[in-house]
């Protein structure tokens, strides 16, 4: 396991998102430190997946807030992101072709693209379905196709927006041990997730949302033992874990 | 009921007899609507992916135009074609009025606004499944547009065979400038009016049964790609 050297990747301050007249985050000021493996909790519709989005840059804050991308240390190049969505989309082509695909978007180099493409799909056990469609692969085989697209580009920042959401309990735990694994080689993670046993297993960090605000950032011991929580945090940890005085 | 039948009877002799009027004539219209689909996919197919993307000022107008334009009267096309290309036209100078060229040019026109109306709508419903999820792994917006044509090909592929069946059934702007001229600008729509004003019944149904085995045969063809590609069958309904 590498040893992660702690860096600031990306920093949000009082950043907000709207969208028409729906307000989907509000004021949020967060640190990505290198290394972290930050969780988002929260109900449904709190702001998770557009932070993920913010975060990843596939969305803009609104003006008053800032985000902030720190290049690395000692690398000195900006972070590479890579997202892993809730239903991952898959184009009409072979595995292979998928993984390939966004290689090449990426612009990794033509050179390279067979070999990383070969490592990632053994890395995630689907090496041997190299040639089968895509969308033919069951729906645990589609995330973990996705990962290995996610982590053929080498993401410095793996973000992960409900991976196991729709799993069976198998798929589940193949789909977790695969992020552990990532993880261990030194990835940044940021997943959200609703399943709060997951995000005390895989996080360092819990982040706490409702209605589009941040309402708690904590360690992930602090946050489960929930002491000092806000009220609204310390609601949504009962109601989720019921045995939790 | 009897004119139909004997005609039937003499349109299957033309057709198993190999009649070199008919083939001659079959092979030009085939010759014609194809190049202008291609024309058609080329140009339709990018104006289409561009404009599921694109945001503009007057964008609402540019689509409600493109959407009036899938009703474009083939008539007027062939008219307007017809007075840049005639001789004191602004493009009388190529010379290419009453030939092939200028059919092309004519149902090109007429299929272009079909396949960049069909396109954008299959690109736009395809964005919302998977538009973002390519942007993040690098793509640009209009090369997400183009990759989703790619992964809608089976749509496309029946956005192309319309196309070809609006072109190929056309009569109206190739009889305008392409002047029905035989062995030169004849296909089998206008042989099939000239015939049937005439009174030849055989040769326009023959030509009538040609026409609608063309289309079914590329149909089957699709079909059968989809089927070995293990599409939806959707895809084609």
């Amino acid at each position: 396991m590498k040893a992660p050297i702690r860096q600031t990747l990306i920093s949000l301050h009082d950043a907000g998102v709207s969208f028409s007249d729906t307000r989907a985050l509000r004021g949020v000021t967060l640190s990505l430190q290198r290394g972290d493996r930050l969780m988002l909790v929260g109900a449904n519709g709190s702001g998770k997946t557009t932070l993920l989005r913010l975060l990843h840059g596939l969305q803009q804050p609104d003006v008053a807030g800032t985000l902030q991308t720190h290049a690395l240390v000692p690398e000195g190049r900006a972070p590479r992101g890579a997202m892993m969505f809730q239903r991952p989309f898959l184009m009409s082509l072979s595995v292979r072709w998928n993984v390939l695909l966004g290689l090449w978007l990426h612009g990794v180099p033509a050179s390279e693209r067979e070999t990383r493409c070969q490592q990632a799909l053994q890395r995630v056990g689907l090496a041997s379905l190299a040639r089968r469609r895509a969308r033919e692969l069951s729906g645990g085989q589609q995330q973990r196709l996705a990962l290995a697209r996610a982590w053929a580009l080498q993401p410095d920042i793996l973000f992960l927006d409900e991976p196991t959401a729709s799993l069976d309990p198998g798929a589940k735990r193949e789909v977790e041990a695969l992020v552990q694994d990532f993880a261990a080689d030194g990835v940044t993670l940021v997943m959200s997730t609703h399943n709060l046993g997951q995000a005390r297993r895989l996080g360092t960090r819990v982040a706490y949302l409702e209605a589009g605000t941040l309402v708690v950032d904590r360690l992930v011991e602090d946050f489960f033992s929930g002491d000092d929580l806000p009220d609204p945090a310390r609601q949504f940890l009962k109601g989720e874990l019921p045995w939790h005085t | 009921m009897n004119d139909l039948a004997q005609g039937l009877s003499s349109a299957a002799r033309l057709l198993s007899g190999a009649d070199s009027e008919l083939w001659s004539v079959v092979a030009l219209s085939l010759r014609v609507s194809g190049t202008a689909c291609l024309i058609g996919a080329a140009v339709g197919l990018t104006a289409g992916a561009w404009l599921a993307i694109a945001r503009f000022p007057g964008y609402a107008l540019v689509v409600g135009v493109l959407n009036t334009l899938l009703a474009l009267p083939s008539v007027v096309v062939g008219l307007v074609v017809y007075l840049l290309l005639s001789r004191a036209g602004p493009l009388g100078t190529l010379g290419i009025l009453f030939t092939p060229s200028a059919m092309v040019i004519a149902q090109s026109i007429l299929v272009v606004p079909l396949v960049a109306a069909l396109a954008r709508r299959l690109v736009l419903l395809a964005l919302a499944e998977g538009g973002d999820q390519l942007r993040s792994l690098g793509a640009g917006r209009f090369t997400t547009a183009l990759l989703l044509l790619l992964h809608e090909r089976f749509g496309v592929l029946t956005v192309l065979l319309t196309a070809f069946g609006r072109a190929i059934a056309e009569v109206g702007a190739v009889m305008i400038v392409g002047g029905n001229i035989d062995g030169v600008t004849r296909v089998m729509t206008t042989t099939i009016a000239l015939e049937t004003s005439k009174g030849d019944l055989p040769l326009a149904l023959a030509l009538g049964v040609v026409l609608l085995g063309v289309v079914a045969l590329l149909n089957t063809v699709i079909a059968l790609l989809q089927w070995r590609s293990g599409a939806p069958r959707e895809a084609l309904a």
